[in-house]
């Protein structure tokens, strides 16, 4: 649609586009079909979850094959560029304050409400009229021993590995991005790859643990304020692992299809930053939930 | 009850300054028709708040009327269809410097009074008795600790009826209306009362306007409080926190008797006590005290 | 910053899109996209209007005469989101798509397919929301703050709520992430950050907190969910949680939620006052720093609303003296509105009477928040009606009325045409006079004892509540008036053709375009006029 040509110097505002409210249908449609299922509800749940999903998926596969071709085009000149990357870095930065309302749960819990319900400063009556004989303790799961018994999962074993793995990963994507920078398509390719690699070794150690945790640790999302806080936040991490190494294999291929230019690559940036972003959020979660 | 304080009451609404008056009227056990303020309370706490109250309030006032008045000067000089002119300046250092300096003074005037209030209530130590109250939805539940005395208080019978929706009753016909309940906490005047405060199942709050404060029972969690009520007298209040369909229906009421009474009423109590103390609740609202 | 030169690319297609599904589903056109908001919004004032009216109409008489307890719990519970999320927030992000291209010399906004995603969720996520009325078990009835554990106890319409205010959420911040990068981003050359407008500078502000908090609200509701159905214990003390952590995590959110609905109103007003004293405006920087410095503090107050959960002192006491203190720059702001006033040369169409309504009615609202703020004080004040009046007045007096000052100001540049004005001003009297009958009284039935939320009351509450509701069913009535004007002004298109500069005195690159304004704003970026800046004088 857009006529310009690539030496134009015109801020690209594309034409109307039918990604957005397709989107929208996307999202309603999950949304409800999610909360139908968890109320119980199956049929019409399950086809409104999977239908949304499906559109939703549908929905990125147009709008960014959209918006690729456009930069292809050469519509998008460098004030575009940085339109985007605003973009990104607030997406990101809305990502981090997600996560701060679960490591404020974390810290809430381990600070204040464990201390007072074990009789600690202000909890003195408390701990004496309704949990008597409790004490504060990390982990825990409650005074009343909320899921049962459970283990923890010690921090030197593989979440210390994890986090080699995705400390690693930060290199390697970043020899990636100097690859790039200095035009060397293999050593892109291989260092892409090698982040990928590193990822899904990262989601399988993960996923390992988790069932671990549950078939032989006891330690499950009901186990008490420990297994919420440490699922809660390991889990929404690993979604977001997940997610970035998706968009990684979406850019190596973008990558391999020759896309991104020494200047030009920032589909490329936006996703090293998230991965970068997933990456620090995993070591204070490596300090906080694992190690302390 | 307390009718003698109607005459002084009713007077209220003639407005704020007749509140303040007031002051010297004690026992404010239920809200009147008109009612435009806060009323002092009948604790010490009480009519501290109440004091910290009104001096918050004039100073909002005045500077109301400053502010106001200054705004309301410039719209009816500085108008073109009086030929006003427009200055041009945009700014002025000084004023500036005034108008964010005064500010934080008659701050600090407010913050002084409060921190001092809040510490004094803040302070449940030495006390002579210690009552726990459990938040259930939708009635209260007392527990005198270390007397073997405890039980429900919920809506009083009559107002249970008359709040059903087109019940027919008049609210009006019903004394003390959704303010009453079929057996009161009973507790010493001259006496400080420590509370425990928690809850069975979601958030309630405890509150009766006289004593001064209310606080939230939490539950798996204990807050503390603590009042002394220097008159007898029959104080109501209501649950203060959102906490399901009949919220509105869970009413306190606090009867305050001179120690030797309340003494004689807790023996009576612990004689009673005869094999359930709770199964009392069950059975039909009997006095009215 | 880049300011690039910025010419529209597609001089074939400067026409607007054709079809009604084209322009109106597939926008990407910041007027459009702005004109949608803002009738959404004003669809929700209607509905959460009418819930309102629900409510008046229950505590019309003591007795409950009309509706069931949880109904009316879930009136107020409903009534509350759809105002805050429905009306007030897609309203100001409504002004802030038409006016920011306008006002900083861009063609649109930064992403203006995204852009359309932002609006388009609004809809879909008050479809979800609503729709819980219609269910089983009712819509929700745990009040707008949610707190757990009654919030849960809800039937089905619990995860419908958490997964519409997701939606709102991601709503949210994809709009706020635009205004960001339209303002950073998108200013003609030679419009410095300190050269802004002062409502571009509040939205800059209010977009940081949207996008610092919305993210937040959804975390706090995302735990709720998987406590009520996945076994966390977040809110339960039995497995070592806390339900007044909730709490924490929710005013974290909800206290800066407050300032995004009065930071643009505060832009709004620095626009509008000005124009009709024929003066600069007062003190432009101290405006810029008061606006940040408000929302620098909105962070550390949070706990004003949990006085009574048994903080302890020193927490008590720290977050009293940090509320006390946001009193400070919005007095200056306050008195910087009157100082642009003084010695100006006024005159009183209808912007400018809802302008002058705002800060009045405002300030008495910021007054009682003050009280609030005093903690032995709040401790009887929390939770009465007390506060439903402190809020009302900041909310509706400040908010909304600012809204509505927005809308008369622009409507003639939106539109090419003057809407009437002697209706306008019979809307401001009646509205002014008809709300202060609605809310007023309501102090006067929190001092005397009446909790909120409640749907039945002593008879000795009685008088007031009348009085409340009568105020609140012809304030009601008045909008109407509203609508009709707004309506008439667009679509009859009745009135005198307007100006480019509309007003006598306005100034500011908006007034520099046609009226209505072209469809792609500023096709060439526009040469700053120093002179024609709103705040005149920049030079300090
Ligand atoms: C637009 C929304 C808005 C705004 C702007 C404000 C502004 C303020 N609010 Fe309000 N507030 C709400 C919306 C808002 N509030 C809502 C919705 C609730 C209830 C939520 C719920 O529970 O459902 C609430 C509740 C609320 C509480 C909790 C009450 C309770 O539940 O017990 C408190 C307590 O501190 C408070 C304080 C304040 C203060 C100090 C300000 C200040 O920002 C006000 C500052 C302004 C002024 C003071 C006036 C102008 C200043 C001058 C003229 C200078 C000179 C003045 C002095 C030196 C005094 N608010
Ligand atoms: C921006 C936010 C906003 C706005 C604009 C309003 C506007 C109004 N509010 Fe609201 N209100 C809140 C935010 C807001 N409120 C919040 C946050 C709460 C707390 C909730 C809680 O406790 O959880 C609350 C609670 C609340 C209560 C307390 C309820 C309780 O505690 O139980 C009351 C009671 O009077 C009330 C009344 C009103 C009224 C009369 C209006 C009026 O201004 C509304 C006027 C508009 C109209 C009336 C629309 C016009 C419509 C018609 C004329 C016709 C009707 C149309 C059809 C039938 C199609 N509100
Ligand atoms: Cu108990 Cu409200
Ligand atoms: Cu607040």
């Amino acid at each position: 649609m857009g006529q310009a040509t690539a030496s134009s110097n015109a801020y690209y505002v594309p034409h109307a586009s039918v990604w957005p409210i397709v989107g929208s249908v996307a999202l309603f449609l999950l949304m409800s079909g999610a909360a139908t299922l968890l109320n119980g509800g199956s049929g019409m749940g399950l086809l409104k979850f999977w239908l949304g999903f499906a559109i939703l998926i549908f929905m990125f596969f147009g709008w960014f094959g959209a918006v690729i071709k456009e930069s292809l085009q050469g519509l998008y000149n460098s004030q575009v560029d940085v339109s985007f990357r605003m973009g990104m870095v607030w997406f990101i930065f809305s990502e981090v304050m997600f996560f701060a309302a679960f490591f404020g749960a974390l810290y809430y819990a381990r600070i204040f409400s464990i201390p007072w319900l074990g009789g600690e400063g202000d909890g003195f009556a408390t701990n004496q009229l309704l949990h008597q004989g409790y004490e504060a303790a990390w982990p825990t799961n409650g005074p009343d021993n909320v899921g049962g018994f459970f283990e923890t999962i010690p921090a030197w074993g593989i979440p210390l590995l994890n986090t080699l793995l995705l400390l690693t990963s930060g290199l390697t994507i970043t020899l990636a991005h100097w690859a790039l920078k200095v035009g060397q398509r293999g050593a892109l390719i291989f260092w892409m790859s090698a982040t990928i690699v590193l990822g899904i070794i990262f989601l399988y150690w993960q996923a390992y643990e988790y069932v671990h945790a549950y078939q032989d640790l006891g330690l499950t999302l009901g186990s008490g304020i420990y297994g919420s806080t440490f699922f809660m936040l390991t889990g929404f991490h690993g979604l977001h692992v997940t997610l970035g190494t998706i968009m990684l294999i979406v850019i190596l291929f973008r990558c391999m299809a020759g896309h991104f230019t020494k200047e030009n690559h920032f589909a490329f940036e936006a996703v090293a930053w998230y991965w970068h972003f997933v990456d620090v959020v995993w070591l204070g979660l490596f300090v906080f939930v694992y190690v302390l | 009850m307390m009718q003698k304080e109607d005459m002084g009451m009713r007077k209220a609404k003639g407005g704020l300054g007749v509140a303040l008056m007031a002051l010297s009227v004690s026992a404010w056990a239920v809200p009147e028709r008109w009612q435009l303020n806060m009323t002092p309370g009948v604790t010490a706490t009480s009519q501290d708040v109440f004091q910290l109250h009104m001096l918050i309030l004039w100073i909002c006032v005045a500077i109301g009327i400053v502010v106001f008045g200054a705004m309301f000067y410039a719209m009816i000089k500085f108008r073109k269809s009086k030929g006003a002119v427009p200055a041009t300046w945009s700014h002025n250092t000084t004023a500036e410097i005034i108008w964010t300096v005064i500010p934080v003074l008659i701050l600090l005037g407010m913050a002084w009074p409060a921190t001092q209030t809040l510490v004094r209530m803040a302070d449940t130590g030495d006390a002579d008795m210690t009552v726990k109250i459990t938040g259930y939805q939708w009635k209260w539940r007392y527990e005198y600790l270390g007397e073997d005395v405890k039980f429900m208080s919920s809506l009083s019978r009559a107002a249970d009826e008359a709040r059903q929706l087109g019940s027919g009753i008049d609210p009006n016909s019903v004394e003390n209306y959704l303010l009453d309940v079929d057996r009161p906490l009973v507790v010493p005047t001259n006496t400080k009362i420590r509370f425990v405060i928690t809850a069975d199942d979601v958030i309630h709050a405890w509150w009766v306007p006289a004593l001064g404060w209310k606080q939230d029972a939490i539950p798996g969690f204990i807050n503390e409080a603590w009042t002394e009520i220097e008159e007898p007298g029959t104080y109501r209040g209501q649950c203060a926190e959102l906490c399901g369909k009949d919220h509105g229906f869970m009413p306190i009421v606090v009867v305050a008797k001179p120690r030797a009474e309340f003494d004689a009423w807790l023996a009576e109590q612990k004689a009673a006590n005869a094999p359930a103390t709770d199964a009392v609740v069950q059975a039909p609202a009997p006095t009215k005290s | 910053m880049a300011t690039y030169a910025t010419t529209d690319h597609h001089e074939d297609h400067d026409h607007k899109p054709s079809g009604f599904f084209e322009r109106w589903f597939m926008s990407t056109n910041h007027k459009d996209i702005g004109t949608l908001y803002l009738v959404f919004s004003l669809i929700m004032f209607f509905i959460g209007g009418a819930m309102a009216l629900v409510i008046r109409a229950e505590l019309f008489q003591p007795g409950l005469q009309l509706v069931e307890p949880d109904f009316f719990n879930s009136m107020t519970t409903v009534h509350a989101l759809v105002m805050i999320f429905g009306a007030v927030m897609p309203a100001f992000v409504g002004l802030a798509n038409w006016m920011i291209p306008m006002m900083v010399g861009a063609p649109d906004m930064a992403l203006p397919r995204m852009n359309n995603w932002s609006f388009w969720i609004m809809p879909f996520a008050f479809a979800l929301l609503l729709s819980t009325l219609f269910m089983e078990g009712g819509a929700p009835a745990g009040g707008w703050t949610l707190y757990p554990p009654l919030s849960i106890q809800g039937g089905n319409n619990v995860a419908f709520v958490i997964f519409a205010v997701h939606m709102m959420g991601i709503s949210s911040i994809m709009g706020a992430i635009n205004i960001i990068a339209t303002i950073l981003n998108m200013r003609a050359p030679g419009m410095d950050l300190l050269k802004m407008p002062v409502f571009v500078w509040t939205w800059l502000i209010t977009a940081f907190l949207l996008i610092a908090v919305m993210p937040v609200l959804a975390g706090a509701v995302t735990m709720l969910l998987t406590d009520k159905f996945f076994g966390t214990s977040f809110f339960s003390a039995a497995g070592g949680g806390d339900p007044v952590m909730f709490q924490h995590i929710f005013w974290f959110f909800g206290h800066p939620e407050v300032y995004i609905m009065i930071l643009p109103a505060f832009g709004i007003v620095s626009e509008i006052i000005p124009t009709f004293s024929r003066k600069p405006l007062f003190g432009y920087q101290a405006m810029v720093y008061a606006t940040a410095s408000i929302a620098f503090l909105s962070f550390i107050v949070w706990a004003h609303h949990m006085f009574t959960v048994g903080m302890p002192l020193g927490g008590q006491l720290f977050f009293m003296y940090a509320t006390m203190l946001i009193a400070v720059p919005t007095g200056v702001k306050v008195f910087n509105w009157v100082a642009t006033m003084w010695r100006g040369s006024m005159t009183f169409e209808t912007p400018m009477l809802f302008a002058v309504g705002f800060v009045i009615l405002f300030t008495i609202g910021g007054f009682s928040g003050l009280m609030l703020a005093i903690v032995p004080a709040d401790f009887q004040y929390h939770d009465t009606y007390f506060v439903v009046a402190h809020f009302h007045y900041v909310l509706v007096t400040g908010a909304i009325f600012s809204i509505m000052a927005a809308v008369y100001y622009w409507l003639p540049k939106w539109t090419g045409r003057m809407y009437n004005e002697t209706l306008g001003k019979w809307h401001f009297w009646l509205s002014t006079i008809t709300v202060n009958i609605l809310f007023f009284p309501q102090h006067f039935l929190g001092l005397a004892g009446m909790p909120r939320r409640i749907p039945d009351y002593n008879p000795a509450f009685a008088d007031f509540n009348v009085i409340s509701s009568v105020g609140g069913f012809a304030f009601g009535i008045t909008q109407l008036l509203f609508a009709w004007i707004v309506i008439d002004c667009c679509l009859r298109k009745r009135g005198a053709k307007a100006t480019s500069g509309v007003w006598e005195s306005a100034k500011g690159l908006e007034w520099t375009l046609a009226s209505p304004a072209p469809y792609h704003s500023f096709t060439t970026p526009p040469k700053i006029d120093d002179r024609m800046l709103a705040h005149g004088d920049v030079s300090h």
